[in-house]
């Protein structure tokens, strides 16, 4: 540390902290600086993979009115807050963090920079100049549960979890009351790995949900791994963020697709036009944040209808799969006939419907 | 319970067991030679990503193999480099090479994601492995086998051989070792060459495989629980194996719990067993044997023949 | 003519300030042909990932951010590289020192006091110290291995971490995500010293420093740790009691661990599935880079620190993909760590093949 004294150092942060104000100012031409931070790596073929695919959409949409930059491995602990500080300073008005983990690390720096603009994805706490955004994968899983309600011969479907998050129960409800609504006597058996990455425990989990009778997986982890082994045992599968067909094609029923592209220029075009303002949003099917890959040639004509209606359904908005009445595990009615959840009780939701069964 | 169900919940196990079980079979000859190279999880990825890369390139999966095995010693020998001809502190090394192994494999990923490898066959024709006997017997990838030889002949190279002893004896006294004219150093450059090796193929396991495809960081810290299997075994080869097996039935009895509605424990509990266990082992041996039991007297310890 | 080391009877005290330096403008010199045969620019590149850390003083929080707990693991952990006590499982440590400061959080949530943030601390530090007990407990009494001991107990820590934070200890207002509900202001440090923007954690290194130098240059115990280190045989006709000097080291590092942990969770100002970022593998680096001496641990976890700031700033700069900062981390301290051979030895060319192993 030599001579150095701590009013030196005052000094010379004070010298950098006031560089951005001398520096030269934006002109209009310059083009919108976006950043985003991940979780994992861009190439995880997951989460972070589907994020960074909605990062290059934003750049082919906008050109050279945008610019963005990406950050992947940031840990969800106190380390993110530089790396968010940093992007702020380095000029980017628009930053996106794209896992839960960020939450108050992105609401402390938001504070700091309250011209930059933040979008936190899956979180629940907001700011003027924070907007959350997450999309409603439980509509995809209502799809996948009405074509597993008609594949399985079995009546027991398996579904392979990650943690017991509100995103994975609502997807495990939403996949068993599709299935149901279809043969009231399916049954879902349910499998936490306690991973959302791990292929060895991934596909060990499809063998044990397998050789209990399950015919039909659906998985919430986010390697090909359990539909490869689909594929062996001749039973089916879906694929998960991403169309998996190529790694599974006879058991690659269809895929529920994470789509972040279109949110991501939605909001870098609201920045341009200075329409951005502090939102929450929770898209699904309707606005393209989650489709639905092609279905597989094995899937019958009627039950691609099936599935095709409940789609439908969520584009006109005649479909609701968490419609009363819901009953839980234990069998008490939790929603009434004639009752749809709310979205505030579906966000929190920590129990099982009944049929499912977890240990 | 019928046949076929237990057979397919053991098919689970040897599955689930077989990626761990070969790395703790590599890093079981290091240890015998005196040295702990905690660097297996960064040898297993970049075995995972040369196999899949190779396997893909040339469209055969033995020659990716082959390539694993070649790329998990050649990053063996930046550790053996360090920790043997310029005295670097093992402990340190290991986990360098942990960090390279990582950033390496992840460089040389960048390339091949989301690519589909070809499906890896099992050795034996499928007609063998219809019914439920001759699946378990012939239904299994060429790894699941050569995990099964391996563990064997390590057994055997360790007690019956020459070599063997005097591999064991470097890495129970390094100094009388060399006194008596033997290569000390030379012999642990060829047991870490060898643990890469092997290292390299457990990690080409999970990309040609369990999942043929690359994922960085796909091996998911197994490298870590095949050195807490060594430990376990007490350093010895049987008991490697029967560890090994021993850990992928509790992993599978977990998911078995679990899917069939019983939480007998949080699964948390279940997942710390295989650490409990081998601490508890440890020192259960060590109260027995005075020492703990077969762990090589040099373990850890640079040898400097000249210092 | 064969080149041969000859073992120098003292540490050259030049060698062990300028290996270091060398190893790190080698490899940046190094970096610079290897991001040019990857196709960036290589000059470009090098520079965000080792200068630019050092010379924006905007970074130097961030740097200090990370240093904080490597540098307090570090001297922690340099105790026991001393008496050649091995202690790998610093990140559990560091764990369980958080889960205990988090424990004293969870009782006093609805209380508020001068004292609750000097207890957290304290309580940080006697869990850390506490689960570094076992392996000291194990070593002394049956003769267990702590190498090993210690690094199984990390992963135990780290299922510990998770059961608590998906059970008991569940945010009951965190919409049911693991996590613990976050500290309050009478369970939190101030986020910075004054104007300066560093973390506290920066000042707690620092005094530790100063303290860790005088236990080791200027005590009977830091000479004893040395003296069972180098010769144990000698050190217990000395009078020296060895079980008592593994308890010492392994009680230290890991209170040094439970420390870290404590100041790391009122950062981050809640446990979650992210806590656990491997501080505590990385600071057994830093020990050792730092020639297990108190300055050194604070240089070390310095250089350790820009290494991780300057990856993020060549992927927001020059878009070079993460991977390759992990890369270079490693070839640095593959570096470092040969270069020790030069501390140690002078390399001598010799003529004849008899003399060599002399």
């Amino acid at each position: 540390m030599g001579n150095f004294t701590r009013r030196d150092f005052v000094k010379a942060a004070a010298a950098a902290s006031a560089l951005p104000i001398l520096g030269r100012p934006a002109f209009a031409a310059d083009p919108l600086k976006v950043a985003f931070i991940f979780l994992g790596p861009v190439g995880d073929y997951g989460w972070t993979w589907a994020h960074n695919k909605g990062r290059l959409e934003l750049e082919k949409a906008l050109g050279d009115k945008v610019k963005t930059t990406y950050v992947e491995n940031v840990k969800e602990d106190a380390s993110a807050v530089p790396i968010l500080r940093d992007l702020a300073r380095q000029g980017n008005k628009l930053i996106f963090a794209t896992s839960f983990g960020y939450m108050d690390q992105v609401l402390e720096v938001a504070k700091e920079f309250p011209d930059v603009k933040f979008e936190h994805c899956t979180g629940f706490k907001r700011a003027p100049n924070v907007t959350t955004y997450n999309s409603r994968f439980h509509e995809g899983r209502a799809v996948t549960g009405t074509i597993a309600g008609h594949m399985s011969k079995s009546g027991v479907i398996g579904y392979l979890g990650s943690f017991k998050i509100p995103e994975v129960v609502m997807g495990v409800n939403a996949f068993t009351l599709a299935a149901q609504a279809v043969n009231p006597k399916i049954q879902t058996k349910l499998v936490m790995i306690d991973s959302w990455f791990d292929p060895a425990k991934e596909t060990a989990a499809t063998q044990t949900l397998a050789n209990l009778g399950c015919d039909v997986i659906a998985t919430h982890t986010d390697s090909p791994a359990p539909l490869q082994f689909c594929q062996q045992k001749g039973i089916y599968g879906f694929g998960q963020g991403a169309d998996m067909s190529k790694f599974a094609p006879k058991a690659h029923l269809t895929a529920i697709e994470d789509i972040w592209g279109p949110h991501y220029i939605a909001r870098a075009k609201a920045m341009l036009d200075g329409s951005w303002k502090s939102e929450d949003f929770w898209e699904g099917i309707k606005e393209g944040d989650v489709k639905i890959s092609p279905y597989n040639a094995i899937v019958p004509k009627n039950v691609q209808e099936a599935a095709d209606k409940v789609i439908e359904g969520y584009k006109n908005g005649s479909y609701d799969v968490f419609k009363g009445p819901i009953f839980d595990q234990s069998g008490a009615e939790k929603v009434p006939a004639g009752k749809a959840m709310s979205l505030g009780d579906l966000a929190t939701i920590d129990w099982y419907v009944k049929g499912v069964q977890s240990a | 319970m019928t046949l076929t169900f237990l057979i397919d919940a053991l098919i689970t196990v040897i599955g689930i067991t077989t990626p761990i079980l070969l790395a703790a079979s590599g890093e079981l000859v290091v240890e015998k030679s005196g040295v702990i190279n905690l660097g297996v999880e960064g040898m297993m990825l970049v075995g995972a990503i040369t196999g899949f890369a190779v396997g893909f390139e040339f469209s055969d999966p033995w020659i990716g193999v082959g390539a694993a095995a070649v790329a998990g010693t050649a990053t063996s020998m930046i550790f053996a480099v360090l920790v043997l001809s310029l005295g670097t502190n093992q402990v340190a090394t290991g986990l360098a090479l942990t960090i390279f192994g990582i950033g390496l494999s992840s460089l040389i990923g960048t390339n091949y994601t989301g690519f589909a490898a070809l499906p890896f066959d099992p050795p034996f024709p499928d007609y063998l492995a219809q019914d439920p006997i001759g699946r378990v017997i012939f239904g299994h990838s060429a790894f699941v086998y050569f995990a099964f030889i391996l563990v064997f002949a390590i057994g055997w190279f360790l007690s019956h051989t020459r070599a063997g002893l005097v591999l064991r004896a470097v890495g129970e006294n390094d100094f009388s070792a060399h006194s008596i004219g033997y290569p000390v150093i030379a012999i642990r450059y060829a047991a870490i060459a060898f643990g890469g090796a092997v290292a390299g193929i457990a990690g080409a396991n999970f990309s040609m495989v369990i999942t043929p495809m690359w994922a960085e960081q796909m091996t998911a810290g197994r490298g870590w629980i095949a050195l807490a299997l060594v430990v376990f075994s007490g350093w010895r080869a049987g008991r490697l194996l029967a560890g090994a097996y021993f850990f992928g039935v509790l992993m599978t009895l977990e998911l078995y719990a679990k899917a069939s509605g019983y939480a007998i424990m949080p699964s948390q509990f279940w997942a710390a067993m295989p650490y409990i266990i081998a601490v508890a082992v440890l020192a259960f041996i060590s109260a027995r044997d005075g020492r703990s039991g077969k762990e090589p007297a040099c373990l850890g310890k640079p040898f400097l023949p000249n210092g | 003519m064969r080149l041969v080391l000859e073992k120098r009877l003292e540490q050259s005290r030049t060698m062990v300030v300028l290996t270091p330096i060398l190893s790190v403008i080698g490899v940046m010199i190094l970096g610079v042909i290897i991001f040019d045969a990857i196709g960036y620019d290589g000059f470009d590149a090098v520079w965000q990932l080792f200068i630019t850390p050092v010379i924006d003083t905007y970074k130097w929080r961030d740097v200090a951010t990370k240093a904080a707990p490597l540098i307090l693991i570090g001297l922690g952990l340099s105790i026991g590289n001393r008496a050649k006590i091995w202690n790998i499982g610093a990140e559990g440590q560091y764990i369980v020192g958080a889960i205990s400061a988090a424990g004293v959080a969870y009782a006093t949530q609805e209380m508020s006091g001068f004292w609750i943030i000097p207890l957290m601390l304290i309580i940080g530090m006697a869990g850390g110290a506490a689960y570094a007990a076992i392996p000291a407990g194990l070593k002394t009494r049956y003769g267990v291995s702590e190498v090993l001991s210690s690094l199984m107990l990390v992963y135990v820590s780290l299922q510990l971490l998770s059961y608590l934070i998906t059970g008991p200890w569940k945010d009951p207002n965190g919409m049911n995500f693991p996590q613990t509900a976050q500290l309050t202001a009478s369970q939190l440090l101030p986020r910075e010293l004054g104007e300066t923007g560093l973390p506290p954690g920066l000042l707690f290194a620092l005094v530790g420093m100063i303290i860790f130098a005088i236990i080791v240059d200027r005590t009977v115990f830091g000479f004893s740790i040395r003296a069972i280190g180098e010769a144990p045989q000698a050190a217990r006709f000395g009078g020296f009691n060895s079980n008592r000097i593994v308890w010492a080291a392994l009680m230290i590092s890991g209170g040094m661990a439970g420390l870290a942990g404590t100041l790391e969770l009122m950062q981050l100002t809640r446990l979650n599935l992210g806590y656990p970022s491997g501080y505590g593998f990385t600071a057994i680096i830093v020990s050792l880079l730092g020639r297990s001496h108190p300055f050194g641990v604070f240089v070390a976890g310095i250089v350790l620190a820009v290494t991780y700031v300057g990856g993020q700033v060549a992927q927001t700069v020059v878009h070079v993909p993460n991977a390759t900062a992990g890369l270079f981390q490693a070839l640095i301290l593959f570096a470092i760590l040969a270069s020790d051979l030069f501390v140690r030895y002078r390399i001598k060319i010799k003529s004849s093949v008899a003399e060599i192993r002399a």
